[in-house]
């Protein structure tokens, strides 16, 4: 039955999860605007998408055989093929590719979305709730 | 994978800006420390900044952290001060090589990115808090 809920709520389920993964890499890119050599990575929202149904993690796991074999899916999650290095307009000095003011409207263009979804949610579960109790 | 890293992620930039601002207080608030000794007079500090890398539990984006303060090599600056206390055999006194235009420019850099952090986090705590509204409104 979980699944029939799954379906009815769409895609919103899935891009709430996208959007909360770019708030939190574009945090990370404020974060670290003054960090040398750091380089700032965000997300394309419709190939996330369209991977949405696929596990997360990038590579795909390793067949352990031996006890001295390492997993490569416990490694960190910036190897993730989604994310991409932004091009900064004007490279520093110190090798930092972030540009605040950009990073700022990202971020709230995000927020904005993420409301957006957040909404839409809002109004399907209403819709799902109207169903269930009947008035 | 949780929304709340944000938090963390915030909270670890504003950290790591406002070690930045001591140091320029510091740097700031001794700028005229001369010494009789160019090897003991105050030198003017500085933060590094590193990415701390993010493990599979939390999710993407990298925090910061600060991975020490260096001295700057800087010579100091040698003055000609034969009434100070302070000054050497030949009369001379030693001024840090802290240069103030160069604080006051992080001063102002440090107090823009600690308000970005603030910012990011308002606004994450507005998502969460929106977030635990769904479905009741």
């Amino acid at each position: 039955m979980a699944n029939s809920i799954d379906s009815f709520l769409g895609v919103h389920a899935q891009a709430l999860g996208i959007e909360s993964r770019r708030a939190q890499l574009l945090a990370a890119n404020l974060a670290n605007s003054d960090t040398p050599n750091f380089k700032a990575r965000d997300l394309d929202f419709k190939t996330a998408l369209a991977n949405a149904g696929t596990p997360l993690g990038g590579p795909l796991p390793l067949r352990l055989t031996q006890g001295a074999h390492q997993d490569a899916a416990g490694g960190a999650l910036d190897n993730d093929p989604e994310l991409l290095y932004r091009v900064p307009l004007a490279p520093a000095l110190d090798g930092n590719s972030v540009d605040p003011q950009l990073e700022q409207a990202a971020f709230a263009e995000n927020a904005v979305r993420y409301q957006a979804t957040l909404t839409l949610l809002n109004a399907r579960l209403r819709g799902l709730m109207t169903a269930i109790t009947g008035q | 994978m949780s929304s709340f890293r944000i938090f963390d992620i915030a909270a670890a930039g504003m950290s790591a800006q406002s070690v930045r601002l001591n140091t320029v207080a510091s740097n700031l608030a001794n700028a005229e420390s001369v010494s009789g000794d160019p090897n003991t007079v105050y030198r003017a500090r500085h933060p590094v900044f590193q990415a701390a890398a993010s493990t599979a539990v939390d999710g993407p984006g990298a925090s910061v952290q600060v991975r020490g303060i260096v001295e700057s090599q800087a010579a100091p600056e040698r003055r000609y001060d034969p009434s100070n206390p302070l000054a050497d055999g030949n009369g001379y006194v030693y001024a840090p090589n802290v240069n103030t235009v160069e604080e006051m420019v992080d001063m102002i850099s440090a107090s823009r990115s600690y308000q970005n952090n603030v910012e990011v986090m308002n606004t994450a705590r507005t998502l969460m808090l929106a977030t635990l509204k769904l479905g009741q409104g």
